[in-house]
């Protein structure tokens, strides 16, 4: 069979999954007041189309930033506004100011599931089909099953077409700008990478990958020559793209602050919700929310998130490879999740463990058709099993310096398995517990709580292993899949 | 690096398929479902909360029971288990009654009656030639088990729509497939429980009638392929007439003994609606409608005919009545069967004549579907689908409906309907006219399709021991 054929197949499959789910409800629907994250997709759109630019991100009668204010960088405006022209084409009632409040209708919804639909045709699976075809191994066939292993992700598909968001873009961006490294078109990927920033502020959690790539690939060409170029067109790129992302908000010098307050809220405490990561998790044993002011815990976690982003950075910094730059973009960003403050469970789109989330919005059924469905596809098309060999996980490391300990060759690898599959039953435990089981009256989060603390454990363990095989790495380069 | 293992695998390829779309079907649990969905509701209702002899009168629902006893004795079965669901479904007075637990339960039981679907598929694979060597996604069987499982036409009339077709054809397909296996009893037997389950497979029975007649009734042919008389088996008619019968006998037996034979036979086949259905299925009456309406059209325009004499448009209208043409003759039931009887007889001759074993038979079942569906009164449109399905399996005359530029102008037709006319002033004078254009478009494939198709039948060479690749 033709290799466009079988791409053609997947992105179709992809695309048919993606419209199934977004049958299916959406956050907030049908909640009123607040309602969620579809409302305020919506309100932004109200928003944009309605005010000038200036008043956006200032709380204002026209503008009631406790009602779902602007909380992303400008990029996201400027999209909502572009879609609130299509809105208003199609039925001014949906972004009448004020008005529309709340607006609920089944052609509204199929706009919007539409505009994620539309956005994720242009970026995301592009980049995706790009990247399995240029920076992984194995026959076509291989490459075209790993792109069908990805297209047909749960977490993003549920994220942006059930509970209703746009990660897409921001993923798909990012996307773009390691494959314009990976190509070696520096500019390009510095390009893309900057607009997923002005997208979506979470993307910081992989920036410093890229600048330390970017830096560490110009050292390497000689600071005193080439190098020094390299660096000024990049900085070039970075700052005039930033400047063209900003310029309706630099003729004054409080909109810039201002937008940082909304982009960057400060003032919210160390997290909100159940999250899985390390202060939630710690905060099940030592209540350190109310234990530790808020300039101590902001101190806290700026220390332990730089403490497990320096040696990957560093080492990256050192060395300055594609393989090395996937690896650091895992590391950075599971410390981040981990570590930083205010973190948002949606910043873990790496595993599908956001049940609690999708229950809220109804979205039971999408979900588990959809996790046995990748898992399966995963199994089958990937051998992820037969595959894991002892080299494929780079544990001869871990068996040099455990040898004396550990004898038994096989054991390492029968742990691996056994973990695998008691992770699955985990998942597959606490899915049935949370959906059929009552909580006792004394706990009443105690799913959503065992939830968030076995991710967390997950996370731990991805990230000791993935630093280990980063800062490890011996000489010879054997590329596996990037699996981000 | 060599592909993963599992995938040389025929059968976990197979597997991997039917979970596939059956992990679709799930994801579409939630999707639109229309008035089918009320009638089968109400016939688990009727079949459980009221006693036999009523099945058949019970009229409190518009969706009164018009299908064979066979299918009323499955849902009954059905509603055994709907029970745990959700027990008010089960109340014929709760009219549309659709809760999450009801929507749940019906489209489960449609996804899991699919394995007989995914069995009677695995059978044809089985009968298909293959050639070794060949790389998986090139070998017929997958292509075969991709276009059947995965045939999205199926999918949105079972899944979406809401109906029990992959289940009936399952049977149909495994039916043809003990055909080509020689395994003539077992597809005797399915065929007559098929037409007990959905008597609109009466449209093939031509096909069948005939084939077993000519080539398992008779045992031998002569070198030439033609008739040896000589060789006819009493105890092969009489044993296919034995299954066929006791199979009607278990069917209708109970309501023969009632004395209810013709209030059943005046459910199954209610001559009272139309020679069209509401949305006009692409056939020969959809072209004659329109051919009816331009005359009548220019009539008026030239003043050839008075428009106070003509009829009041109300075929176009999207109800389901009875319409007389106001300038080509109109077309009584009695006329499309005849009609019907016309365009299948001569492929019936052909199979007498100059049978080619199985396959032979099977273009002649797809003719017969095709002709029914192509002059037959009132027909839905989802009858193609009977035609569709057991044409996949005949891989040499596949290629006729793919003919591209034809499958091309689908893409303006739709571009037309869905965007340009909706901005259109007639929108509001011909509301009709998208459904009408998509009919007509249709029915000139299914004509040409048709058309072909005859003609390879009536063409194609004796050779039942060429070896035919694809």
């Amino acid at each position: 069979m033709e290799n466009w054929s079988l791409i053609s197949l997947c992105v179709l499959l992809g695309l048919t999954s993606r419209w199934a789910v977004s049958f299916h409800s959406y956050s907030g629907a049908g909640k009123p007041p607040i309602f969620g994250d579809y409302e305020a997709q919506r309100h932004w759109q109200e928003v944009t189309y309605n005010l000038p630019v200036h008043e956006w991100y200032f709380n204002n009668t026209n503008n009631d930033l406790n009602y779902w204010g602007l909380d992303y960088p400008p990029l996201t405006a400027y999209h909502s506004l572009v879609c609130a022209y299509v809105a208003k084409l199609l039925n001014p009632e949906w972004v009448e100011l004020h008005a529309s409040r709340g607006y609920e209708s089944h052609s509204h919804k199929l706009f919007m599931r539409a505009t994620v639909l539309f956005t994720d045709i242009l970026i995301y699976i592009p980049a995706v089909l790009l990247y399995c075809f240029y920076f992984c191994d194995g026959s076509s066939k291989q490459k075209v099953a790993t792109a069908l292993c990805i297209l047909l992700y749960p977490g993003l598909i549920l994220i942006d077409y059930g509970h209703f968001q746009y990660n897409s873009v921001s993923l798909g961006l990012a996307l773009w700008g390691t494959l314009g490294l990976g190509l070696g078109w520096d500019l390009f990927g510095c390009l893309a990478f900057t607009l997923t920033l002005n997208y979506k502020q979470m993307e910081l959690y992989h920036s410093l990958p890229f600048f330390c790539y970017l830096l560490g690939k110009c050292i390497k060409q000689g600071l005193t020559g080439r190098g020094f170029f390299h660096l000024v067109k990049i900085s070039m790129t970075v700052l005039v793209t930033f400047a063209l992302c900003w310029m309706p908000f630099l003729s004054d010098p409080k909109q810039p602050l201002q937008v940082l307050h909304r982009l960057f809220p400060v003032g919210r405490g160390l997290f909100e919700d159940k999250v899985a990561n390390t202060w939630c998790s710690l905060n099940v044993l030592i209540k350190i929310k109310t234990l530790l002011s808020r300039e101590t815990q902001l101190f806290l976690s700026f220390a332990l998130t730089l403490l497990f982003v320096l040696p990957s950075s560093l080492k990256l910094l050192s060395k300055p490879t594609l393989w090395q730059f996937k690896l650091a973009l895992v590391n950075t960003s599971l410390a981040f999740f981990l570590f930083s403050f205010q973190v948002h469970e949606k910043s873990i789109l790496l595993v599908a463990f956001m049940l609690p989330l999708l229950l809220k919005d109804g979205l039971l059924l999408p979900y588990v058709v959809t996790s046995l469905a990748f898992l399966f596809l995963s199994l089958y098309l990937l051998s992820a099993l037969e595959r894991s060999t002892e080299e494929e996980l780079r544990l001869g490391l871990y068996r040099k310096h455990t040898q004396h300990w550990l004898p038994k060759l096989n054991l390492m690898l029968s742990l691996c398995l056994l973990q695998f599959w008691f992770s699955l039953v985990a998942m597959a435990a606490l899915s049935f517990t949370s959906v059929w089981l009552k909580p006792p009256a004394k706990l009443p989060d105690l799913f959503p709580v065992l939830v968030s603390v076995l991710s967390f454990l997950h996370f731990l363990g991805f990230i000791i292993y993935f630093n280990q095989v980063q800062l490890m790495e011996p000489q010879r380069k054997k590329s596996l899949k990037k699996t981000n | 690096t060599v592909m993963a293992a599992p995938m040389t695998n025929d059968q976990s390829c197979f597997f991997a398929l039917a979970l596939g779309v059956s992990f679709l079907k799930c994801l579409l649990i939630n999707a639109y479902h229309s008035t089918d969905f009320e009638v089968h509701r109400n016939w688990l209702a009727l079949t459980h909360s009221l006693p036999v002899p009523q099945w058949y009168y019970e009229a409190t629902s518009e969706w009164t029971l018009d299908y064979p006893p066979l299918f009323a004795w499955f849902e009954y079965g059905l509603s055994h288990i709907a029970w745990f669901f959700d027990k008010e479904m089960l109340v014929v007075q709760n009219l549309n009654y659709a809760s999450p637990a009801t929507i749940l339960f019906q489209r489960l039981s449609v996804i899991v009656a699919d394995v007989v679907f995914f069995y009677a598929v695995k059978e044809c694979c089985k009968c298909l030639r293959e050639d070794k060597g060949k790389d998986l996604l090139g070998k017929p069987s997958f292509i075969l088990t991709v276009l059947l499982l995965w045939n999205f036409g199926l999918l949105i009339v079972d899944h979406i729509h809401f109906q029990y077709n992959g289940f009936l054809f399952g049977v149909l397909l495994l039916s043809i497939a003990r055909h080509f296996q020689n395994r003539h009893f077992e597809g005797a037997l399915l065929f007559s429980v098929l037409f007990n389950l959905k008597h609109i497979y009466l449209y093939i029975a031509p096909a069948y009638g005939i084939y077993l007649l000519r080539c398992f009734c008779f045992t031998q042919s002569n070198a030439d392929g033609s008739l040896q008389w000589r060789s006819f088996s009493v105890v092969r008619l009489v044993t296919l007439g034995t299954i066929v019968l006791s199979t009607f006998a278990v069917s209708f037996g109970p309501f023969i003994a009632l004395g209810q034979l013709p209030q059943v036979l005046s459910r199954l086949f209610p001559f009272k609606r139309g020679l069209c259905h509401a949305y006009w299925a692409p056939n020969i009456w959809a072209l004659y409608n329109i051919a009816d309406k331009a005359f009548s059209i220019l009539g008026v325009k030239f003043k050839l005919l008075d428009i106070n004499k003509l009829p009041k448009a109300s075929m176009t209208g999207g109800l389901v009545q009875e319409f007389q043409h106001s300038v080509l003759p109109s077309v009584s039931p009695l006329a499309t069967l005849v009609c019907t009887l016309l365009s299948i007889l001569p492929a019936l001759f052909r199979i007498w004549h100059r049978p080619n074993g199985a396959r032979g038979f099977l273009r002649c079942l797809v003719i017969c579907a095709l002709g029914s569906f192509m002059f037959g009164w009132h027909v839905h449109e989802k009858a193609i689908l009977m035609a569709i399905l057991p044409l996949r399996c005949s891989s040499d005359v596949f290629c006729i409906i793919t003919e591209s530029t034809y499958l091309l102008g689908l893409i303006p037709l739709e571009l037309i309907c869905e965007f340009v006319y909706p901005l259109t002033v007639w929108q509001k004078t011909f509301p009709f006219l998208p459904l009408m254009l998509t009919s007509v478009y249709c029915a000139l494939g299914v004509t040409y399709a048709f058309i072909r198709l005859y003609i390879s039948l009536l063409t194609c060479s004796d050779n039942t021991k060429k070896i035919k690749t694809q």
